[in-house]
């Protein structure tokens, strides 16, 4: 739509991506700094950290992996590497999410509930749930991805959008890394 | 409603707009636009402005009225108005109105006022028209995302319309939407189910407004054309650029915060809650504090005023150095300043806490910051007055509203620095003196702003004038007006009158306001009549308004005067046009004024 004749440093979709990204960083500060200022007061509780976040911490550090070399093998044009690598990414993610929920039903069997008293734990379901919605954001772009390989008249190379999707993925995934060490470490 | 007016409107639209014939767009051809997709869901950038801008008009419209009939009240408190009634039926009954109906008023008036009316509608207007066309670009970086963002708008807009008419009525926690009142339902009628309409509405005004911010900066930064460096933008446009990166780095904040209030509502979290009893019953939650909310609202709340602000900043410096044919004064420094003003935004927002108890410490640490604003905003307000100084002024409409926002600029920037110092504001707080610093400082000059944006950029959105004549009177009426219902409010503050009272007929002492706070609410309404002038030059002249019969009205510098009279999608027929020059090269070498677009003679004597 956008006329290509005008001089472009870096594409702007790519650029638009990365002032979102400061955008998200800015929800998730606002939310950490939450956190710092009411651990802080009385009445505050603490939660022991479940093991399956360590499980999940694992597979999406793999899908980092996975897409990279998803990347990595569009630039090749190994097509079928390609989408086979797009296709792991997929199940791992989706694999996180489905551990978060656990991770979540193992800390409310353990008495960690939304009402009463305030603490870590309802920091913990609000702060991983909005990080899990924004996986789950990454699955949807990536499932649309997928599909496109196959059906659509989506024939011509052009590596931006998937240049874009791996972005937004180790976006997600640095994200995560740094909401759990908070975790560990503040909590 | 808002669907309805607008649809009509547009369909107006379509008898005179004629489409520029859309040849020689390269890099794209003209797939067959419908009615639909050419005034509904556009991508165009011109046509979104327009919808935004439309749909503001018609909240501020709602959001005036309000404050027009709880004026009403305020300035007679003895009397009944059946109007009353007629408009809110029970929560006015006997044509009085309600008390907690009053909370729901103020809160709506503001909610309307500084979200969807100077913020997306000020900002949504001037950011999706003038961006691409002033820095020469064809769309911007995603006209999908930019359609987006106004139907986000849209939905936000009918939620809140709907909030309106919920039996419990609307949300009436204040703008602010301070818990514990705003977090128990228990607590008021309107902190029902009218505050999760709130929220829920406010939520998708986040995504709005954060879809539209990353495209301004995006198509800022990457699209403009050959030889449009950044420092031969327009101020607009730095204006604008500043407001989006405001309106990305602090709307994510206000939205986490949202998101707690949330779930301290609906699903019995304690962030905001401690220690509450309601009707003699105790409450589960404990260890929250009301103090975080306060702390995540203001850090967007104190960004959002300058968000609001700053576009109007923009326009107003191009408006200026247009009308007075004069080179807009220090270009660099109103950049730094404007950069100064977005960088201390981030670093004054407990100024509105001072007494929420914070350690007098942190307190004198915020006082200083706020005082620093008072630097890049004089050497603003400095440029703007030697820009006209000795200017060949044109006093067209556009130019009066520039200097009329200059003037409250000052005025309400004044009793700014009242507030910023602490000790000072622990006595005016939560008093009228607050109402009155910031309907001046951000409430009337933003609308000042706008206005000038208005009648200034009018004929590019429609080919026609606005009517001069109407303008004037607009023009005079408003500024008196404003002065007149704002700058008493001053004395009522120091007199210690709080904000928030709808009845103050058992307090004594105040009753030496009562013929003052008549007369604020005759001249509101005088203003409202008015208003409703423009708005009916507005739609007249976007019909029959006198034609545009050259490409450039106002013999401006800048590059959206280079597109045809009625520019098609894609803005310019041919190529975009290179740029030369800044775009302020009034009065210079004996000529009138220089395009942008015109390259630098052998023998130029420099700016
Ligand atoms: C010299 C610059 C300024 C200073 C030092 C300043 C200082 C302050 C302070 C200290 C308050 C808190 C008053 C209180 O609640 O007790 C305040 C309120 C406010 N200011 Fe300013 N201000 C300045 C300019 C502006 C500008 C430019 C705008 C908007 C464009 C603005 C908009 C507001 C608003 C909306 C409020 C009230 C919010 C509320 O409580 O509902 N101010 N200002
Ligand atoms: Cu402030």
């Amino acid at each position: 739509m956008v006329s290509t004749q005008q001089r472009n440093k870096i594409h702007p979709h790519k650029f638009t991506l990365w002032i979102a990204i400061g955008s998200i960083i800015m929800m998730f500060a606002g939310l950490t700094s939450a956190y710092i200022v009411k651990s802080g007061q009385a009445g505050w509780h603490e939660v022991k950290t479940p093991m399956l976040f360590w499980y999940s911490t694992a597979l999406l550090l793999t899908s980092s992996i996975t897409i990279q070399a998803a990347l990595r093998s569009f630039k090749h044009r190994s097509m079928a590497t390609f989408r086979a690598l797009l296709l792991a990414t997929l199940v791992l993610g989706l694999a996180f999410v489905v551990i978060q929920y656990k991770g979540f039903l193992w800390l409310w069997d353990r008495g960690v509930h939304f009402e009463g008293s305030s603490g870590a734990g309802q920091f913990l379901y609000i702060i991983f749930g909005l990080h899990a919605l924004h996986v789950l954001g990454g699955l949807v772009a990536l499932v649309s991805l997928f599909i496109r390989q196959y059906i659509g008249r989506f024939r011509s190379y052009n590596v931006t959008p998937i240049e874009i999707m791996s972005t937004y993925w180790h976006f997600v995934d640095v994200l995560w890394i740094y909401l759990f060490v908070f975790f560990i470490w503040i909590g | 409603m808002n669907n309805e007016s607008q649809s009509h409107v547009q369909e107006g639209a379509v008898t005179h707009d004629v489409h520029h014939n859309g040849n020689g767009h390269d890099g794209h051809h003209h797939h067959k636009e419908t009615f639909i997709t050419k005034y509904i869901f556009s991508q165009d950038h011109k046509t979104i402005a327009k919808q935004f801008l439309i749909t503001g008009m018609i909240w501020a419209i709602i959001g005036a009225l309000f404050s027009v009939l709880f004026r009403l009240q305020l300035g007679f408190p003895d009397e009944s108005f059946p109007i009353l009634e007629t408009f809110f039926g029970k929560w006015a009954k006997g044509g009085r109105i309600a008390p907690e109906f009053y909370y729901a008023l103020i809160t709506m008036h503001g909610t309307i006022l500084v979200f969807f009316v100077l913020t997306a509608g000020l900002s949504g207007t001037f950011a999706n028209l003038l961006i691409p066309l002033q820095v020469g670009a064809r769309d911007m970086a995603s006209p999908f995302m930019n359609m987006l963002s106004y139907w986000f708008f849209f939905l936000a807009s009918v939620v809140m319309m709907s909030s309106l008419f919920v039996s419990t009525g609307p949300a009436s926690g204040g703008w602010t939407m301070y818990p514990p009142l705003s977090a128990l339902g228990q607590a008021n009628l309107g902190s029902r189910i009218g505050t999760d309409l709130w929220i829920t509405s406010m939520a998708l005004f986040v995504v709005s407004s954060l879809l539209g911010g990353l495209n301004y900066v995006a198509t800022i930064l990457n699209m403009r054309t050959k030889g449009m460096s950044m420092t031969r933008m327009p101020l607009t446009i730095w204006g604008l650029f500043f407001t989006a990166i405001l309106g990305i780095l602090s709307f994510p904040v206000l939205l986490s915060g949202f998101i707690l209030l949330l779930f301290d509502r609906n699903l019995g979290t304690s962030f905001y809650l401690s220690d509450i009893y309601t009707a003699g019953q105790a409450l589960p939650n404990e260890g929250g504090s009301p103090i975080l909310y306060q702390h995540l609202f203001w850090f967007l709340g104190h960004p959002e005023v300058y968000i609001i602000i700053l576009p109007a900043m923009g326009m107003v410096s191009e408006i200026m150095s247009v009308n007075s044919r004069k080179p807009i004064f220090g270009y660099m420094a109103m950049v730094g300043s404007l950069f100064a003003i977005c960088v201390l935004a981030f670093l004054v927002w407990a100024h509105h806490m001072f007494v929420s108890g914070m350690n007098p410490f942190m307190g004198s640490v915020f006082v200083l910051l706020t005082l620093l604003i008072a630097i890049p905003s004089a050497i603003k307000v400095f440029n703007w007055i030697t820009t006209i100084w000795r200017g060949n002024i044109r006093f067209t409409p556009a130019m009066l509203f520039s200097i009329g926002f200059v003037s409250l600029f000052i005025s309400g920037g004044l009793t700014g620095i009242w507030l910023g110092n602490s000790t000072i504001d622990i006595h005016v707080h939560d008093t009228y003196f607050v109402i009155a610093h910031f309907h001046i400082v951000m409430g009337v000059s933003a609308f000042f702003g706008m206005f000038a944006g208005v009648y200034h950029w009018f004929p590019k959105m429609f080919g026609r004038y606005l009517n001069n004549t109407l303008g004037y009177i607009h023009f005079w009426v408003t500024l008196a007006g404003a002065y007149l219902i704002f700058w008493p409010m001053h004395y009522m503050g120091l007199a210690g009158v709080p904000r928030r009272y709808l009845d103050f007929s058992i307090w004594k002492s105040f009753n030496q306001f009562n013929s003052l706070n008549q007369m604020i609410s005759v001249v509101t309404i005088i203003v409202f009549a008015v208003n409703l002038m423009f708005v009916f030059n507005f739609f007249y002249s976007m019909f029959k308004g006198r034609k545009l019969r050259t490409q450039n009205p106002w013999n401006s510098a800048s590059l959206e005067w280079t597109t045809p009279i009625h520019p098609g999608h894609g803005n310019w027929a041919g190529e975009i046009p290179e740029v030369h020059r800044w775009p302020y090269d009034y009065g210079k070498d004996g000529r009138d004024f220089i395009p942008q677009t015109e390259p630098i003679g052998a023998n130029e004597s420099k700016h």
